[in-house]
């Protein structure tokens, strides 16, 4: 699809010549020589405002390099992926977009993104970060973050990491009757709709993931796995601590890291995104990992950011090397670890950031964590999967066992179709 | 109009009087740049192949020139470039709406069945497990384009798409450390000539043996290349795709998408056109169905109820604040078109703290720390968000009334005070009805505004408490418009463009006909005047 610039740049052409009252056919030949002047090659990006600082120099490397145009369009990173689905078939969409692993299934059933084969150079990655790239075998795109939750710890509340959950509540519930914080612990989320995010780790130690995972460590459409006996038994715990305030739904994500910010907590479960705000109050804090709640490891989901390749790149040499040489640097990825503090995925960048307390101690957490599923079935879950948490937190289903188990046969019956 | 004589004869002065050189020389330059922008755009139409847009174009540009350079013509000369931009804006974004209606474009059918073959073929070319990685150069013989390879062990081979990868004397090789930069008898394509022809470069296939179904090298960045195997084939004669590993056979059944015999669907399927499908959506699934009746009532009573209460606030401080006895009226005028003056989706926002059930300041300093659920509740969360509606709607209301009020001649209270009649009735005879008549199509218009006011809704409470032994995901908040986003986009099936258009010319048509009926009425008001 070459063509298009061409044309554009023919389009010129005929208008120059319309203009100068040469009717007649209008060759692209002078506007031809000028782009090959200029290198041949011209790469459009989609990506938010923060990667774009955080790669202008790479770009222009890049250019220098290799004598590409790089046009970069910075775009708000959650409308990327509609924009890049509604667009690409066009033809006048972008050759490379930057978006989370978790868009993928979704992307690669409307047909936008290509494969991008790694080689060796897929060793040279974390392997939770390929994973999560990875969709029905083949890897779409070159994985540059890794972001996860974890137990934040007030170190002056709580000096000591808890060495189990009843360890976490009992201490959160002392600290609270001692007067010197107002909540065990803050998990924002939604009066309404909940946060099956923020509480997944809570219901990971309980009953596993959502859907079965196969021997490549994918995940497994077929097998809905969200309506298990460790879920259900979730379910129950769940209603015992939202009737006890362990979980409340009146603490939104705003006022939990407001609350925390202030002291009022001893621990509360986030990510990397809030501590910025933690230092800025002077909080001292830890992260620890989230002790389990059910006897299974309570492991967070693990998001992946990445860039990947449109199915309509107009230049799909160019991004290739772009992603293979240039984003899969070690330089590309500690910019965008520098300016974003969520941790490289290039190992050898990952290495380097562990330095940072925060960057190391989010990152073991993860190091257990599994992959946010991004196969498309998992659009199906959300909205069931939060109004019923949060009605079982609220007291409003009775029977929170029963409320799950319907809820998991909804979800089962929209799958079907 | 009245027609006195001196009017026609302007008229026709105005037609007559040769218009001045400059007033010439600006209208010249202004249709030559039209022009300039015409021709441009329909020279990259015309490369593009879009021949109807095209058409379009040219005919509208000959339009705006025959307007402009024909004498006379006045009122075409006022009107086209409203009715041009009418019809790019409006026309065009409804005339389209309607096509998607009539589509399944959403998720999983977002473009042509062309780009969906291309799509499934892409997804299935794997790398064989296992195969060795080549360093490549592009090369170009008499059979086009070729791929020389040099393998991990060191061996030479070359092959285009039609003749298969064979081995080359390493003697007729130019090596570059170890790596085959050029061969005899074939071109090595240099960088800018990849550069330009990519899409070539990259949808190159050089199969390893006669069979392309051995595997076949490819190269994604001019460098490197690897062993693929595509696992799905398109049979363009029978119009199926085939599944080599397993040996399904997935058919077109026209439902736009693959289908095997036992029922099995590709994830990637193509727009087509579905016929009335999407409107009767809601009619053939009759819980959705039920869903929307309830919330179509609750719709009504929201719109209703928000423009009512509002319009009663602001009379009544435009009453107040109009009396030339109140003191610091304008000081009170700016406080209360402060809501007005805020973006609607901030306020909401706000107002989501505000109401908070522990944290809120309402809850917190109003009711005593008093837990009111104001927005789990299914009745306190419909009563939040009316009153938080009415709210943002009085100052609206304040103005036009304010407004009004002002333009009701002072003599008329003064005869009716005169002839004999007390405040009151004053107000409810004289002033109402004429504030009514002006105000009216306001009403109606702010009335069509709420029942589509998603903001006020998604911000507040997402459309929840969720109704509880409904399954589809319906709130008990949920106005028409957003059941209809939730329906298209969160259902979980993924995204229905073509349902949410067909369900919102649905919406269209309800507040299309009580606008209409409600314009009526408003006819029958003017005639008291």
């Amino acid at each position: 699809m070459q063509r298009s610039s061409v044309m554009k740049i023919a389009g010129v052409g005929a208008l120059s010549l319309t203009l100068a009252a040469c009717a007649g056919g209008g060759t692209p030949a002078p506007a031809e020589s000028e782009s090959e002047a200029a290198g041949g090659g011209e790469l459009v990006i989609w990506m938010d405002q923060n990667r774009a600082d955080a790669l202008a120099d790479v770009i222009e490397t890049f250019q220098s390099e290799t004598g590409t145009t790089v046009e970069v369009v910075v775009k708000d990173f959650g409308a990327i992926r509609d924009d890049l689905t509604t667009q690409a078939p066009s033809g006048e969409g972008p050759d490379v977009v930057v978006g989370a692993h978790d868009w993928i299934g979704k992307l690669v059933q409307n047909g936008v993104v290509a494969p991008v084969e790694l080689g060796d150079i897929a060793g040279d990655f974390e392997d939770v970060s390929i994973s999560a790239m990875t969709y029905e075998g083949s890897v779409y795109g070159v994985p540059v973050s890794i972001e996860n939750i974890a137990l934040v710890r007030n170190t002056a509340l709580a000096p000591e990491a808890p060495a189990t959950w009843d360890d976490l509540v009992s201490t959160g519930q002392a600290a609270v009757e001692s007067g010197d914080a107002e909540f065990p612990l803050l998990v924002g989320i939604d009066p309404n709709t909940s946060d099956p995010y923020h509480l997944y780790p809570l219901q990971a130690s309980y009953g596993g993931p959502v859907f079965g995972i196969n021997e490549d460590g994918s995940y497994n459409a077929d097998e809905l796995e969200i309506g298990n006996e460790g879920n259900v038994e979730f379910a129950g715990a769940l209603a015992q601590w939202g009737a006890d305030g362990i979980i409340n739904l009146n603490i939104s994500q705003d006022i939990a890291k407001e609350q925390f910010a202030n002291g009022a907590s001893p621990y509360t479960i986030t990510g990397p995104w809030n501590l910025a705000d933690f230092q800025e109050a002077g909080v001292e804090y830890a992260i620890d990992p989230i002790p389990s709640a059910g006897g299974e490891p309570a492991t967070p989901f693990v998001g992946v950011q990445g860039f990947m390749v449109s199915a309509y790149a107009n230049n799909p040499i160019v991004a290739t090397q772009f992603l293979t040489d240039y984003i899969a640097s070690e330089e590309a990825q500690t910019a965008i670890y520098e300016t974003g503090q969520r941790a490289p995925a290039l190992s050898s960048a990952f290495e380097a950031a562990q330095e940072n307390p925060d960057v190391a101690g989010f990152g073991a957490v993860g190091a257990e964590g599994v992959p946010m599923p991004n196969i498309p079935e998992m659009d199906a879950l959300w909205a069931d999967w939060g109004t019923t948490q949060a009605q079982i937190i609220g007291g409003q289903a009775s029977d929170p066992g029963a409320a799950w188990t319907a809820m998991a046969e909804k979800i089962q019956s929209t799958l079907d179709g | 109009m009245t027609t006195t004589s001196p009017a026609p004869a302007r008229r026709r002065s105005l037609a007559s009087a040769p218009p001045s050189l400059r007033v010439i020389l600006v209208k010249i330059a202004l249709l030559a740049i039209v022009d300039a922008i015409a021709v441009f755009a329909a020279s990259i139409l015309f490369f593009q192949g879009s021949w109807l847009v095209l058409g379009i174009l040219l005919l509208g540009t000959l339009l705006v020139n025959v307007v402009y350079l024909h004498p006379g013509l006045l009122p075409a000369k006022y009107l086209t470039p409203g009715l041009i931009f009418l019809a790019i804006f409006q026309v065009f974004v409804v005339v389209y709406s309607c096509y998607i209606a009539f589509t399944n474009y959403g998720d999983g059918h977002n473009s042509t069945k062309e780009d969906a073959v291309a799509a499934i073929v892409l997804q299935n070319t794997q790398r064989v497990e296992g195969s060795p990685a080549y360093r490549v150069t592009v090369v170009e013989g008499a059979g086009g384009l070729g791929l020389l390879a040099t393998s991990p062990d060191g061996e030479f081979l070359v092959g285009t798409a039609e003749q298969p990868l064979e081995p080359l004397d390493p003697a007729s090789v130019t090596q570059e450390a170890g790596r085959a930069t050029a061969a005899e008898g074939w071109t090595s394509l240099p960088q800018q000539q990849i550069l330009q022809r990519q899409q070539e470069v990259a949808a190159l296939q050089v199969p390893l043996g006669d069979d392309l179904s051995e595997g076949f090298l490819r190269t994604t960045d001019a460098v490197n290349a690897f062993v693929f195997q595509s696992t799905f084939v398109y049979d363009e004669a029978a119009g199926t795709m085939t599944d080599s590993a397993t040996g399904t056979v997935y058919t077109d059944r026209g439902n736009g998408q693959f289908e095997s015999d036992d029922g099995q669907v590709l994830g990637t399927g193509w727009q087509i056109l579905v016929g009335l499908d999407n409107f009767l959506y809601p009619f053939q699934n009759q819980q959705f169905g039920a869903a929307l009746v309830s919330v179509t009532i609750w719709t009504f009573a929201f719109a209703i109820l928000t423009v009512g209460l509002s319009f009663i606030l602001g009379l009544f401080l435009a009453i107040a604040l109009n009396d030339p006895r109140m003191r610091s009226r304008k000081v009170y005028r700016v406080l209360i078109i402060l809501p007005y003056a805020f973006p609607s989706f901030l306020s909401a926002l706000v107002w989501l703290g505000l109401l908070n059930t522990q944290f809120g300041f309402v809850n917190e300093v109003l009711f005593g720390s008093a837990d009111i659920p104001w927005l789990t509740d299914p009745v306190l969360a419909k009563v939040s968000v009316l009153l938080v509606n009415v709210w943002l709607g009085f100052p609206y209301m304040f103005l036009i009334c304010l407004g009004a009020l002002q333009s009701i001649p002072e003599e008329l209270t003064e005869a009716a005070t005169v002839d004999g009649a007390k405040g009151w009735d004053v107000f409810r005879l004289i002033k109402l009805p004429l504030l009514l008549v002006s105000t009216a199509p306001l009403l109606i218009s702010s009335f069509a505004f709420n029942f589509n006011n998603f903001n006020t809704i998604y911000m507040l409470t997402r459309g929840g408490p969720r109704m509880s032994g409904v399954d589809e995901n319906v709130g008990h908040t949920d106005l028409l418009i957003t059941l209809v986003y939730k329906t298209a986009f969160e259902a979980g099936t993924g995204r229905d463009y073509g349902l949410a258009s067909a369900l919102s010319i649905l919406i269209f048509i309800i507040v299309a006909t009580v606008s209409a009926i409600a314009f009526r009425r408003t006819k029958a008001l003017e005639d008291l005047h």
